[in-house]
């Protein structure tokens, strides 16, 4: 049935002769298609670092450590410590995602099974490939914050309705993190690159901004680097999202840099597998 | 002419192929320090004192720093015997060579398991030399804490690698993430068993971390009683069991 109803939209190319060139958005709805596959394969492995981890996070973060601190000084400012790390958590969960799937992915794609290659032997172009990536980590992000705020209501960790506006934050910041690392698939040749970023910017990144305690905490030269990262900025949108307010003074300056992230590192990325698959 | 002990070899070759990726091999323990770091400087800040679950009264870093150490002990053997493993196993073919030569499936695992401990243990030490300097070590007993610490890795190296042996592809892998990030989280590490509800904490006196934290938290405050030797007992049979079972598994996948 479903075979037939494609079929019949699409007649123009099963009749012989010249055909119409595809336009760029069917030539990247073919190429969603393609990720939507492999996404629904490897789903059920993936929720386990997706969804269990976080909520696993979540438990011994929140309501352990929690506990601890609400007992020991009244929660951060006054906000009891699940409902602060919450956000945090969440935006932490989007970094890991946007780099989950911008690493080893995107290595193998352009070198082990050479995937990007084969793509554009045909009609795509390396922005359709490109676009149609994005677009479907965009989706995985929207996923993954939604899950866990899902999660997070059910542990009493979200009171605002306005905590859904974190999702879009959370697509911001993973893809701030998203778009810059495919520079990085491109331009190195050894994968062991990739242990070393998570060892040495994951990790601190995680640990360092913000989301289990202020950066104000920080040793005074080292709030400057916080201020530098993405996740940091995501970090203090989204909690003010999730606690319904106040907004922060200096909300479009961390949408700007994380749209600067996003941008910035989306055009170098097209110039880098460009030279690496067409030249 | 070799004739007896032939795991050296194995543990040589590890020697050999990691020469070349030593900054790989000595990055390892930055992951540990880090979380010290971030929890002296941060946590540490919002939760002033702990009571542990033996009842002394502890700065909250100093609570978590000796189960840092247990954990830097696990995830530093965990890696050699699960993913570097696999890959020798499966992939580069490593074992099917080595059991060509008198070599035998014990040799390999023995071999592994040393190797394995010798990277944990380097990064165990390095942690606690860091905790030492950041002043979380209070006790003569912490000259202890280093052996624990290879007796931590032995028992999740032999474990790891058993478990190992029944992966078929890398998608198999989310079940050591599985077990081991748990246990990172629920092992007493970060608040004592006195916070979960009573019907969880025969869970966590399950889990082979738990024992490993409870050890190394006894060294490092100085807080030894002779329950701690239970633990110890039960970290050895897990070593035991798993040496056992991985170069069983070994002789069936590769011999028959």
């Amino acid at each position: 049935m479903s075979v037939q109803t494609r079929a019949s939209a699409d007649t123009s190319r099963l009749t012989a002769g010249a055909r119409d060139p595809l336009g760029r958005a069917e030539r990247i709805e073919v190429l969603i298609a393609y990720h939507w596959v492999l996404f629904k394969r490897s789903f059920r492995g993936a929720m386990v670092s997706r969804f269990l981890l976080p909520v696993l996070f979540l438990a011994s973060m929140g309501l352990g450590v929690g506990s601890l601190v609400d007992s020991s000084s009244g929660g951060v400012d006054g906000i009891p410590y699940l409902l602060y790390v919450v956000p945090g958590l969440v935006m932490v969960t989007a970094m890991n995602v946007g780099v989950g799937e911008s690493t080893y992915p995107v290595m193998g794609f352009l070198k082990w099974n050479e995937f990007y290659r084969a793509i554009i032997n045909t009609p795509h172009r390396v922005w359709d490939l490109l676009l149609a990536h994005w677009i479907m980590i965009a989706f995985n992000l929207v996923i993954s914050a939604g899950a866990f705020t899902v999660v997070a209501a059910l542990f009493g960790g979200v009171r605002s309705w306005w905590a859904l506006l974190g999702i879009p934050i959370a697509v911001l910041t993973g893809m701030a993190f998203s778009t810059p690392l495919f520079i990085l698939a491109a331009k190195s040749s050894v994968d062991s690159i990739y242990a070393a970023l998570y060892r040495l910017v994951v990790t601190p990144l995680m640990l360092f901004s913000g989301a289990f305690f202020p950066v104000e905490q920080l040793p005074g030269w080292m709030q400057p680097i916080a201020w530098a990262t993405p996740l940091w900025h995501g970090i203090e949108l989204g909690r003010a999202a999730f606690l319904g307010g106040p907004v922060p003074g200096l909300w479009l300056v961390h949408v700007i840099v994380l749209i600067a992230y996003i941008g910035v590192g989306a055009l170098f990325a097209g110039r880098a597998i460009q030279d690496k698959l067409v030249v | 002419m070799v004739g007896i002990a032939l795991w050296r070899f194995v543990l040589l070759r590890d020697v050999v192929a990691f020469r070349r990726m030593w900054w790989l091999f000595i990055s390892g323990f930055v992951e540990p320090v880090f979380y010290l770091f971030s929890i002296g400087i941060g946590l540490g800040t919002l939760v002033r004192d702990v009571t542990t679950d033996s009842g002394m009264v502890v700065t909250y870093a100093a609570f978590v720093a000796p189960a840092m150490l247990a954990a830097s002990a696990m995830n530093g053997s965990i890696a050699d015997t699960t993913y570097n493993f696999f890959a020798k196993l499966k992939f580069a073919k490593t074992y099917d060579t080595m059991l060509a030569t008198p070599a035998r499936p014990w040799d390999i695992a023995v071999g592994e398991i040393l190797w394995s401990l010798i990277r944990g243990g380097v990064y165990s030490a390095i942690f606690f030399v860091v905790a030492l300097a950041m002043g979380f070590v209070t006790s003569w007993w912490a000259v202890l804490a280093i052996p624990a610490c290879v007796l931590i890795g032995a028992a999740f190296a032999g474990v790891g690698m058993w478990a190992t042996t029944f992966m078929t592809s890398w998608k198999d892998f989310e079940f050591v993430t599985l077990a081991i990030q748990p246990m990172f989280l629920f092992s007493a590490t970060f608040f004592p068993l006195s916070v979960y509800p009573e019907s969880l904490q025969w869970l966590v006196k399950l889990m082979p971390l738990y024992h490993g934290v409870e050890i190394q938290r006894g060294l490092l405050l100085g807080d030894v009683s002779l329950g701690l030797l239970w633990s110890v007992l039960y970290l050895v049979a897990l070593c035991a069991l798993g040496l056992w079972g991985a170069s069983r598994r070994i002789s069936t996948l590769l011999l028959t």
